[in-house]
């Protein structure tokens, strides 16, 4: 199989501390990573190339920084990552970003499946993959838990691009799991519960920083100029607020036993007036 | 070209419609008289309860439109995306409202990239620009430390999709006059290549977490699987639903579906209760927008204190047992 994954380069926020003045982050020192959704992708793309052979191809847009993202990938067990850059790309909102990696995926070309995490942890939107699949005219299944079978259909070479087969899989919901057959090629968004990720090797590593990754841009791959950054975007930020995240709540030291049932009243009332104590 | 008029999308369920159908046409009422036009919800099933239906209009739709065919039963993304890309087309709304669900935050971008209309996602204020009529779209970001307001100044529609339980169910009005506009389906918008093949429901009480009104959270501070049992029995007692934060989901506790946070859910009950859950960002991200926040935890620095409304700084397993038995006693259950 041929499988392209899409992923983003996101801020690290896992040491992240607030400001308390002013409400943000402190983003001062913050390192880039891949995105930790789209890590569940690449797994599961890794897990169907070991299964039914082929090759996985992860892409990217964004500044050339973000070619760090791609080794990442590639440290994991990727085959090839692909960076689109350029100044051209930059303000792009969802669909702008949907618009130029789905012309990547194009040119990459004769792939079985497209894998995308369930969204990026700095946008948040969740958009990306579907809007691709729309672009590409790929049946699509979202919120993918487990991936049950792939069919093969075809020559000798079944998996090869050429887009055969089908694949089932369980995509989760509000309330439950629903079982979905898409006829191949096809888009998948996938959950976190679907599998648990691969820590890179040490050749994965060396293989990540011997990668050559040369960026490609709209002179590169043919695409809408008028579609791609800021002018191709629908959507523009207007303003930006920050609000104050602390409640300033009353806080009750029980650690004194004596202090106990106080504080437990304290519970119950606010239950009684919230009207959340039902009989 | 000119469009106009405010469209909610209705999400149909076994046994009718989803309560956020009737919160969008809260969100929906609110901008098309602001905008001094029609309200209408679009609704696409397979055997739609015409009743229903009806009571879309009661709760201040002025139209439906109604596509209803047994094709359409399951929501399979293509077949949704071509009814109403295709309504669309032919009725020109200016504003889309659809539910930030696992079926809105599919079909909407589907739909988005299909049109090329502007979308923006888990709006949590929609508001009207007084000298252009543009749809003001106010979301969080970056782990909900930023309010972004974002807007579409040329493309139409416009589209937002908006949580659930982020606004109330607007109100039924009895006998409230409207039409209920039967579009016929037409099979060339009929796509086979994704064909659905069943449904199980969720094995854990993980179901209802974005959809409960008290969320009762552990953490790391629980120390042991067992534990959770305390957290299960005071959310039972509550009616709620058990969140956890990532560090307890890790270490195998409890399953994915519970997790609250940045990688996780996003809720916002009228109370969120967190025990032994310290607090970071990532866990901040996914219910400070909770109504009302109750902090247990032995650390009296923990950060997640600043977000409480109500924090008690003690041992938990003292103080667990203590509310379970007070709340078995108000609300009487065991």
């Amino acid at each position: 199989m041929k499988i392209i994954t899409p992923v983003k380069q996101v801020p690290e926020t896992g040491n992240v501390t607030m400001d308390e003045e002013t409400g943000t982050m402190k983003r001062a020192g913050v390192e880039s990573i891949l995105n930790p959704l789209d890590l569940y992708a690449v797994e599961s793309a890794l897990r169907l190339r070991e299964e039914h052979g082929g090759e996985v191809i992860a892409l990217t847009m964004g500044p050339l920084s973000s070619e760090k993202a791609l080794r990442e990938a590639i440290a994991m067990g990727c085959d090839d990552g692909v960076l689109l850059s350029g100044r051209e790309f930059s303000g792009s909102d969802t669909w702008a970003t949907a618009y130029a990696l789905s012309r990547g995926i194009g040119h990459i070309g004769d792939y079985d499946l497209i894998i995308c995490g369930e969204r990026a942890t700095d946008g948040d939107t969740g958009q990306v993959g579907p809007e691709i699949a729309s672009l590409l005219d790929l049946p699509i299944a979202t919120y993918v838990s487990s991936v049950q079978a792939v069919h093969c259909a075809g020559g000798e070479d079944p998996c090869s691009g050429a887009g055969n087969g089908d694949i089932v899989v369980e995509r989760m919901l509000e309330d439950g799991y629903e079982t979905l057959k898409l006829l191949l090629p096809a888009l998948l968004t996938v959950v976190k519960e679907i599998n648990v990720p691969r820590l890179p090797t040490l050749g994965g590593k060396k293989t990540a920083r011997d990668a050559e990754i040369s960026p490609r841009s709209t002179s590169d791959i043919p695409m809408d100029r008028k579609l791609v950054g800021l002018n191709g975007s629908p959507t523009r930020v207007v303003s930006i607020d920050r609000p104050k995240v602390t409640r300033n709540g009353k806080v009750i030291d029980a650690r004194d036993e004596s202090r106990r049932e106080e504080a437990v009243e304290e519970v119950l009332s606010c239950m009684r007036r919230l009207g959340v104590l039902k009989r | 070209m000119i469009f106009s008029g405010v469209w909610t999308v209705a999400e149909a369920s076994a046994g009718g419609l989803e309560p956020v159908s009737f919160e969008l046409l809260t969100r929906g009422r609110s901008l098309a008289d602001k905008l001094g036009t029609d309200l209408a919800a679009v609704v696409i099933a397979g055997g739609a309860d015409r009743g229903e239906v009806r009571k879309l209009i009661e709760a201040g739709a002025d139209k439906v439109y109604l596509v209803d065919d047994p094709r359409l039963k399951h929501f399979i993304c293509e077949n949704y995306s071509n009814v109403l890309v295709r309504l669309i087309q032919r009725y020109k709304p200016e504003i889309i409202l659809g539910a930030a669900t696992s079926t809105g935050r599919t079909l909407m971008p589907h739909v988005a990239a299909a049109i090329g209309a502007g979308l923006t996602a888990d709006c949590t204020e929609l508001d009207i620009e007084e000298e252009t009529g543009c749809l003001l779209q106010t979301r969080p970001a970056i782990g909900g430390n930023i309010m972004a307001t974002i807007k579409t100044a040329e493309r139409r529609p416009q589209m937002a999709t908006v949580r659930p339980r982020s606004t109330v169910p607007a109100d039924p009005e009895p006998g409230r006059e409207g039409e209920v506009v039967d579009v016929e389906y037409d099979p060339c918008l009929y796509d086979g290549r994704v064909e659905w093949l069943g449904f199980r429901e969720s094995e854990s009480d993980a179901a209802a977490i974005q959809d409960a009104d008290v969320v009762v959270a552990g953490g790391r501070g629980l120390r042991k699987k067992d534990n959770f049992d305390l957290i299960r029995e005071m959310a039972d007692h509550l009616g709620g639903a058990v969140g956890a934060s990532r560090d307890a989901v890790d270490r195998g506790w409890i399953s994915y579906p519970h997790q609250v946070g940045l990688s996780g859910k996003t809720v916002t009950p009228r109370l969120y209760i967190a025990i032994g859950i310290s607090g970071a960002i990532q866990h901040l991200a996914g219910m400070k927008t909770a109504e009302h926040i109750v902090v247990l935890n032995s650390d009296p620095e923990a950060p997640i204190l600043k977000v409480a409304d109500l924090g008690l700084v003690g041992d938990i397993f003292e103080l667990m047992p203590m509310i379970n038995e007070r709340l078995a006693e108000e609300v009487g259950r065991e």
